[in-house]
């Protein structure tokens, strides 16, 4: 169990970006630069409900909420319980 | 159902004089919901009519629309009609869309189809006015939403739509990317007329049903089979976004529950998407019993798709008999075949080996190991013939694989001012779809495609589109790139995969490159790259001449992953 942007991280390594997480820049855009689909999306707020305790509606599912791994960890951190 | 002769605005004016309170399109958009009457339907489209004849669009002309899904786009489509023009929907640009790639896109269409007007959203049209290279060539650029009391009026007497010939061109049907975007599969109204003639009785279509459908219009499946055909047979449309789909896939099944919807058409893919990625609480009181047909359309059909929806949504209602299949192409107007109306889909298990090595379709015996699940396409429509070819061009017999050919009164007349792409896809009257496949039992089986085109989530995408957009990207050796389509088992569909050869200098910053790699291809087109390998010089494979050999570098790819061509 790391931290919440650990688990971020790896989990976008692995499904979306598929790099090694280390590598994955804190202010790269991936919503608006598609890196991060839609269909990506719904698997991860999927992943984020069930592993870290946080609920995205999926009208959030979208840039203006969050576009960055930096944003999506607030995103997220805030939420958690 | 029967449907007149004629042309399609006849038929929309036929149905407005007999019924035009009638609920013609239910609009699912944003979390909430509007209804379009049939009148409300064909006056929309008589603004956008009046407003195209007063900027001099004459017949013949073609119109492109480029707007989100909603009442407007569907307005702009019929107006154009309505007048006579040739219209076509594309793609609006969304935000991850690189924009300067949008209208390289879009010079290039115009270049090749010359259109006379474009319709989009006042903020798109803006940008294209001042940047889009050929804007000067389009007689006339239009935004939406621009319609109020005081627009311009037409008689829908005097529509030139409505005089026009069976024999005219209806519309135009492209697929994505420049090479798609050159190729506008052209339509007459006799041709769609047929098609729907064809179709709704292999579908057993009656005014009782609902479809449900969150198909984009840029697509024949969502053109045809989600807009023109109940529109045009007097069918209910319960319509979303696609947008709102891909982030909510229970949308759909919320509609067919709500509305009692009865048909819809979804690519193989939507099936795994549908079946793993919907929390419980999104199912729950949800009743899919009314559905009689979920059609698998537009990408290669797995039976495990099939089994994973059902076995997921059969607590909601959904019935096992619903499944149902469809071979279908935008040069036939949409269907071919249509399978599981009637009776279950049929599944064909055959010999691996067999199938692989000699292309012969041998019934697996029951002790059988390695077999290989082929799904029915369902039998030709009343209107349609499907051959299978050997390469020579001779016909082949039942369960032996070969090129698919069609024949049928529903055929392109060509693709639009590409008289050069005509003749290389039609043969002595039939169209040579590319396809691979068998015929058994009077039912097309598809095994594979011989041309290049891979088809990812239900969109047909050309592996020379995405090379170019990789061999833009600074650090990636020009002309060094191969791409291509790998199946991926758990999505349900193709995976778009590329192996780049990448210079010396730019392999200390690999995954950066990788990065910037996936951001062209996503933000140049419609698709998310999937696996990607980055090589030295000694990686690909070439021909004899030089060039990049796209099988067997897919099949180097596949077997360094440890899987089976």
């Amino acid at each position: 169990m790391g931290s919440t942007e650990a688990r971020l991280r790896d989990y976008l390594a692995a499904n979306c970006l598929h790099m090694p997480s280390d590598e994955i820049p804190l202010d790269q855009p991936l919503l608006s630069t598609g890196l991060v689909d839609s269909f990506h999306l719904v698997d991860l707020a999927l992943f984020i409900e069930t592993e870290l305790g946080a609920h995205i509606d999926d009208t959030e599912l979208n840039a203006s909420t969050f576009d960055t791994l930096a944003q999506l960890t607030a995103l997220v951190e805030q939420r958690q319980p | 159902m029967s449907l007149p002769a004629g042309t399609l605005p006849q038929v929309l004016f036929d149905r407005y004089r007999a019924t035009p309170e009638q609920a013609a399109v239910v609009l699912r958009l944003n979390k909430s919901e509007s209804t379009l009457t049939v009148r409300q339907l064909v006056d929309g489209a008589l603004g956008y009519a009046a407003r195209l004849r007063q900027a001099g669009i004459a017949p013949g002309e073609v119109v492109i629309a480029m707007l989100p899904p909603g009442a407007e786009l569907l307005h702009a489509f019929l107006g154009a009609m309505f007048v006579g023009a040739i219209p076509s929907i594309l793609p609006f640009l969304t935000e991850k869309l690189d924009p300067q790639r949008y209208r390289e896109s879009l010079d290039s269409l115009i270049s090749v189809t010359r259109p006379s007007a474009l319709i989009a959203q006042p903020d798109l049209m803006a940008m294209l006015r001042t940047r889009l290279a050929r804007a000067g060539e389009v007689k006339a650029m239009l935004t939406s939403g621009a319609q109020g009391n005081e627009s311009p009026r037409v008689d829908p007497t005097e529509l030139e739509g409505l005089r026009a010939s069976p024999d005219s061109l209806a519309l135009l049907q492209h697929s994505s990317g420049t090479t798609g975007l050159q190729k506008g599969v052209a339509l007459t109204h006799r041709a769609i007329l047929g098609q729907l003639a064809a179709y709704s009785p292999a579908l057993g279509l009656t005014p009782s049903d609902i479809i449900v459908s969150w198909l984009p219009l840029y697509h024949d499946m969502g053109l045809i089979a989600g807009f023109l055909l109940p529109v045009l047979t007097g069918v209910k449309l319960v319509l979303l976004s696609p947008f709102e789909w891909a982030r909510a896939p229970w949308t759909l099944l919320r509609a067919v529950s709500e509305h009692g919807g009865t048909l819809a058409w979804l690519p193989n893919f939507a099936y795994n998407f549908c079946a793993t990625r919907i929390p419980d609480r999104e199912l729950n009181g949800l009743d899919l019993s009314s559905w009689r047909a979920v059609i698998n359309c537009s990408e290669p059909m797995m039976a495990e798709s099939h089994r994973l929806f059902a076995s997921r949504l059969g607590p909601f209602g959904l019935r096992e008999s619903a499944l149902a299949t469809c071979y279908a192409m935008a040069e036939n107007v949409f269907a071919v075949t249509q399978g599981g109306i009637d009776r279950p889909v049929r599944l064909d298990h055959v010999d691996r080996e067999l199938l692989a090595t000699e292309g012969r379709a041998v019934p697996a015996v029951a002790s059988q190991r390695h077999t290989t699940e082929v799904v029915s396409a369902g039998a030709p429509l009343a209107n349609c013939e499907v051959r299978v070819l050997s390469a020579d061009g001779t016909p082949l017999p039942p369960r032996q694989v070969g090129d698919l050919a069609l024949r049928s009164d529903c055929m392109l007349t060509g693709y639009f001012n590409r008289p050069d792409a005509t003749v290389l896809a039609l043969r002595d009257g039939w169209y040579l779809t590319g396809d691979l496949g068998y015929l058994a039992e009077g039912e097309v089986f598809i095994t594979g495609r011989k041309k290049d085109l891979m088809i990812v989530g239900g969109k047909n995408i050309y592996p020379q589109d995405i090379e170019a957009l990789i061999n833009q990207v600074p650090g990636v050796h020009p002309g060094r790139v191969v791409v291509f389509g790998l199946f991926n088992e758990s999505l349900g569909t193709e995976e778009v995969a590329a192996v780049v050869e990448i210079d010396a200098a730019a392999r200390v910053e690999a995954n950066r490159l990788g990065l910037a790699i996936r951001e062209g291809v996503a933000t140049g087109s419609e698709v998310t790259l999937g696996p990607l390998k980055l090589v030295d010089e000694r990686w690909l494979v070439k021909t004899s001449s030089g060039k990049i050999a796209r099988g067997a570098n897919r099949e180097k790819l596949l077997a360094e992953l440890g899987r089976e061509a």
